[in-house]
């Protein structure tokens, strides 16, 4: 770990000031990542700007009906609060089936977004890596890629992005709302992640010295036909192999509307809009759900250790649509859901 | 009714108080005055040589002290013999910092020492080290054809008994037979606490090493021989352990550089390794094994071959005892056993909890539950007409084996009855029901120990022993097998451990603890009960007059007569009589060859496990466990419950998700920490019911114990492994089973 210097923010616009003023410097929110990839040298910023303890960390109903979530507000708050709870349940599962309780009673809803890939090789300063290391190559690819990307992944690059939370918000698909040198602006949660290309050392679309504050769900939140489904290597506590998002709208057996979000298979949550297009109007059949599943895979691509995550993901999704359709709630279910 | 009848109850940890008000010191936490701190830096490349240390530039950081590489350490002992500790195998044992060649990933290359933690950490970070790479090999399967037997070396170490009756020709005439193979990647023990030396300078070339370690005075001759220390130079000390495993059994680097930094500073250095380095000391080997099994008509084995090979070091033929089990667990006129390494560039293998035999025992009882499907026979029924009543590889009757009692009992708890034979024809919520059994044996093992007993005036009685303890309960089972020896309540018995200044112990593994110590605490205390006798008897009204020791026994804090309970003297009373400030006997315990020699000495196990699995998603939950044990006598029914319950934690974890994944082409463990090297969370473990046995054996030592600290680890992962079978009709011999080893 290399020696940093650190201030706590008073209010956003001096956070933003403060990390302006320090190159190479980072906000820190929980710092359940961070301070790890800290230790590990991955991360090596002169200065902290911690931001956890922001006025940001409110959850309060919006104008439109929706719900906003302040990116201060921890994982686990957000979790148990009432109007998510209510409202959101598919966020209150995905997030309850992520890290630990400690974990997430110190993660940031921002930090969440921000976390950074859990690929091996990543984390490990003995062996290459392009998102760590700019062209000095890719190890997952022809190594040890069990936890690596099926979907949207590039020569470059095929590490995940791990977050569990994220998957629902894709599926939930809020705006983030961001603080900067220029301003303010909110960024589709859709555009906020981005696919690894040429440049995998750039997880997202924010720009220098942006502050996450805030996730502005929509009103729509899929309360009664939900499913968030993880598959992982023990019951609890690890990230997904690969976990579905679903929300769906019924009317009788047809689905009028859903939402269908993978995790663990891609650099960025991967919501698929044509899958989601092929439920609308569909009978909720297993026909159905097997032929969207077979489609969202269709294009997927295995790299040796994760070859098996391809026929895992099509399951999971014919199971996952059964679920939400069926209106099962998966509360408890540490076997699948976990707590 | 005695209440200092202490053995055989169920007390709580008398160390639980000092642990839970932090008052129990690990390694880490002796905090001497002027520490300081070193930082280990370990080499990111497998195999080549060190060009330069560029350690000017980071000695010229203020605050640090110095950088120890192979281009400055100071001379040091020259011989292999130095460097052999007491568990060595055969070969040249690694030398930290010796030489600029790297024969393995992870090396430690170098030792940052600065004033504090953060600095040495920083400028270890900055440390520019040059490499000339070399190709390298660490997979285990381009070495298939190129195993070698090894010689001795390892004390413990058998090599295969050789072939008995004519196994290839009984296989070949067998009614059914089976051939698989099976395998299992490396594991790392993982103990909580990391690898810690605190170093204390007493000045004067003294020093104090606060070394976690399962063995202090194996530590403390490991570095008289190395740094050419006198005897009362160095002290070692480890009074607790958070979690040892095997992984404390040798000297580990931590303890040569901590002390090597100190002897050259003249200052007090403390070095902790970091987790990812906790993966560079040593691991259960990854394991190739060949089981050939035949049946005769009547389901009994006609013939049982066993064949292992497994990695070790470039430098050390590191051993253990993998398919030698085989060969005494069911009864079988025709028997071929194997066992050969193989050398990759990876570092020595270590002991890991019951090595060799959880390996060894995932092949064969993996191997029986097939043998059993393919001769038509239910797994307990076919285990039962295969009884060995005696241990066939040294043709002896065992000292005692319940077993067959341990299936009984277990089987009953667990409800076997109620099993379908047929995979795939049990069913519950919507999932695949599996239901799977697998056995063991272990070694009761007695080895040399000593102890010594004080008691002072007012009736508080010491003992001491150098032995450890990493959680197995040592501290409780020692007071408790005092307290009843010289009849007092355990509040009145303070048992000390862990230190180099107390009468010698062997290092603490193999399960000997109990046995090979606490039969010296016991004649360390009837050694001392001897004094009292004698102080009691000085009085010419003594009641105890002409007893001899024999005649006597120690009760509710009384010396009075066996056979006459009314003839007794109060202990207290006796030892304020005599004028003494403190009486004191030391003793020492070696297993009674004479009594032995006829027997085999072992403990037995059998595990059943339920599994759910979810076809689809390939999930497993283990939905129960029964295990049973016949391990002689149970000194403490609550820490030996403790450890079968973590005994079938690991069988667990060895079944459905530890290994460390060697990526072979930079020939490093990729998944070296703790989110991504999968050990059980509560999540995954089931109920868990524990049975003991109990045995009457007066020939295994006079405590009639056998130890329980590994036994209870095996059959637990076959049992696993043979649920998820019958469950789902899929053999997964290669763990652990994953999910996707199941789609
Ligand atoms: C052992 C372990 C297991 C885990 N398992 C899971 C799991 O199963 N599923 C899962 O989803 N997650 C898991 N996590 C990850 C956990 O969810 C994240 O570490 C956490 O959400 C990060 O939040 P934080 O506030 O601690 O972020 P920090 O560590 O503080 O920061 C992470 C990044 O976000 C940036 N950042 C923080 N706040 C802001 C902001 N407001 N605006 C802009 N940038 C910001 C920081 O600069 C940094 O780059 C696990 C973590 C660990 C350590
Ligand atoms: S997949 Fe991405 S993160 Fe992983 S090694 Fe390759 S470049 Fe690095």
């Amino acid at each position: 770990m290399y020696p940093f210097s650190y201030s706590r923010a008073t209010d956003v616009a001096d956070a933003v000031r403060d990390k302006a003023g320090h190159d190479g410097s980072a906000y820190i929110g929980g710092g359940t990542n961070l301070i790890d990839l800290m230790k590990m040298n991955v991360e090596q910023p002169p200065h902290l700007v911690n931001v956890a303890k922001l006025p940001l960390s409110k959850i309060e109903d919006l104008p439109d009906g929706g719900l906003r979530l302040g990116a201060t507000a921890t994982n686990s708050d957000t979790a148990w609060n009432e109007q998510v709870k209510a409202r959101y349940p598919l966020l209150n599962q995905a997030i309850l089936a992520g890290a630990s309780p400690q974990l997430r009673n110190a993660a940031t809803n921002g930090g969440n977004l921000m976390q950074r890939t859990r690929c091996y090789y990543f984390y490990d300063l003995a062996t290459p890596c392009n998102k760590r290391e700019p062209g000095s190559g890719c190890s997952a690819i022809g190594g040890f890629n069990r936890v690596c990307g099926i979907l949207g992944t590039s020569e470059a690059c095929i590490a995940t992005h791990p977050s569990d939370m994220c998957v629902a918000l894709a599926a939930l698909a809020p705006t983030v709302r961001v603080s900067g040198p220029n301003g303010e602006r909110t960024i589709a949660f859709e555009d906020f992640h981005r696919l690894p290309g040429e440049q995998p050392e750039f997880d997202n679309t924010l720009v220098e010295g942006e502050l996450i504050t805030s996730l502005d769900l929509p009103e729509k939140g899929f309360a009664k036909h939900f499913a968030y489904l993880k598959l992982r290597d023990r019951h609890s506590y690890a990230f997904a192999l690969v976990s579905v998002a679903v929300g769906l709208e019924m009317d009788g057996d047809t689905i009028t509307d859903a939402r269908l979000a993978l995790g663990g298979v891609a650099h960025k949550p991967w919501r698929d809009l044509s899958a989601e297009q092929l439920l609308k109007g569909q009978p909720a059949t297993a026909e159905t759900f097997g032929r969207v599943a077979a489609h969202v895979v269709a294009n997927a691509v295995g790299r040796g250790s994760n070859d098996f995550k391809i026929e895992l993901a099509r399951r999971a999704i014919v199971r996952a649509l059964k679920q939400a359709a069926e209106g099962q709630q998966q509360a408890g279910d540490v076997y699948l859901g976990g707590q | 009714m005695s209440q200092t009848n202490h053995i055989g109850k169920a007390p709580s940890r008398v160390d639980g108080p000092l642990k839970v008000a932090g008052a129990a010191h690990y390694s880490g936490e002796f905090n001497v005055p002027n520490l300081a701190y070193g930082y280990v830096v370990s080499s990111p490349i497998t195999k080549g040589k060190i060009l330069k240390v560029h350690a000017d530039e980071v000695r010229a950081l203020p605050g640090v002290l110095e950088v120890f590489s192979h281009e400055n350490v100071p001379y040091l002992a020259w011989f292999d013999k130095s460097y052999k500790d007491q568990i060595a195998p055969g070969g040249s044992p690694f030398r930290p910092l010796h030489a600029p060649d790297i024969t393995f990933n992870q090396q430690p290359v170098a030792l940052v020492v600065a004033d504090t933690f953060e600095l040495a950490r920083y400028a270890a970070a900055l440390l520019r080290i040059d490499y000339e790479q070399q190709e390298h090999e660490t997979n285990l399967e381009t070495k298939r054809t190129e195993g070698y037997a090894p010689g001795g070396g390892k004390i413990g170490f058998q090599p295969p008994p050789p072939p008995r009756g004519k196994p290839d020709q009984a296989l070949k005439d067998a009614t059914h037979s089976i051939e698989a193979e099976y395998a299992h990647g490396a594991q790392h023990h993982n103990p909580m606490e990391l690898f810690t030396t605190t170093v204390e300078w007493r000045g004067d070339g003294k020093i104090t090493a606060y070394d976690k370690t399962q063995g202090v005075y194996n530590v403390k001759n490991y570095l008289m021989g190395v740094f050419g220390l006198g005897k009362d130079d160095v002290r070692v000390v480890n009074q607790f352990m958070g979690g040892g495993f095997g992984a404390g059994l040798r000297p580990q680097y931590s303890v040569f550089m901590a002390v090597l930094a100190t002897l050259e500073l003249k200052r007090s250095v403390r070095v902790t390794l970091t987790r990812q380095q906790m993966f560079s000391i040593g691991h259960r080997p990854n394991t190739l094994q060949l089981v050939k099994l035949g049946t005769n008509p009547d389901g009994t084995l006609a013939a049982l071959q066993h064949h292992a090979l497994h990695e070790t070091s470039q430098f050390e033929d590191y051993t253990e005892n993998i398919v030698n089990w085989s060969g005494m667990l069911y009864k079988c006129e025709n028997v071929k056993l194997g066992y050969q390494l193989a050398k990759l560039d990876i570092y020595s293998p270590q002991d890991m909890r019951a090595p060799g035999a959880a390996s060894g025992n995932v092949g064969l009882e993996v191997a029986m539950d097939e043998m059993a499907y393919a001769a038509g026979l239910d797994p307990l029924e076919f285990r039962m007409r295969n009884y060995a009543d005696r241990d066939q590889n040294v043709d002896k009757p065992f000292s005692s084996k319940k077993l067959r009692e341990c299936y009984q009992q277990a089987a009953a708890k667990f409800g076997w009855e109620t099993r379908t034979q047929e995979p795939r024809s049990m069913r519950a919520n919507g999932k695949l029901v599996g239901m799977g059994m697998g056995g063991g044996v272990w070694d009761a093992t007695q080895v040399k120990s000593a102890a010594k007993a004080l008691i002072s005036a007012d009736g508080h009685l010491t003992v001491r022993s150098a032995t450890g303890e990493n959680g197995t309960g040592t501290y409780t089972i020692m007071t408790q097998i005092a307290a009843e020896t010289l009849g007092l309540p355990l509040e009145a018995v303070t048992f000390e451990l862990g230190d180099t200044d107390q009468p010698e112990a062997p290092i603490q593994g193999g399960s000997w603890t109990a046995a090979s110590v606490g039969t010296a605490v016991k004649n360390a205390c009837n050694a001392l009960g001897e004094k009292i006798l004698k102080l009691a008897q000085k009085p010419a009204d003594s009641p105890l007059k002409d007893a001899k020791y024999d005649d006597v026994e120690f009760v509710n804090g009384q010396l009075r007569l066996r056979l006459d309970h009314d003839q007794a003297v109060v202990l207290r009373d006796v030892l304020q009589a005599s004028g003494e400030t403190q009486l004191e006997a030391d003793s020492s315990a070696m297993p009674n060859m004479v009594k032995q020699n006829g027997y085999s000495l072992h403990s037995h196990n059998v595990a059943f496990a339920e599994v759910e699995v979810d076809e689809d998603l390939g999930s497993i939950k283990v939905t129960r466990v029964v295990s049973a044990v016949a391990a002689g006598r149970i000194l403490n029914q609550k820490t030996a419950r403790s450890q079968v319950l973590g005994s079938v934690v690991w069988g667990l974890g060895m079944a459905l998700m530890e290994e460390t994944v060697m990526d072979h082409k930079f020939g490093r463990y990729v998944n070296h920490n703790f989110a991504e090297y999968h050990i059980p969370v509560n999540a995954d473990i089931p109920h868990i019911d524990v049975i003991f046995v109990h045995e009457d054996d007066d020939i295994v030592n006079p405590l009639g114990v056998k130890g329980i600290g590994e036994v209870g680890m095996l059959g637990v992962t076959a049992a696993i492994a043979n649920a998820v079978f019958h469950a789902t009709g899929k053999r997964v011999r290669d763990l652990p089973i994953l999910l996707d080893k199941l789609l």
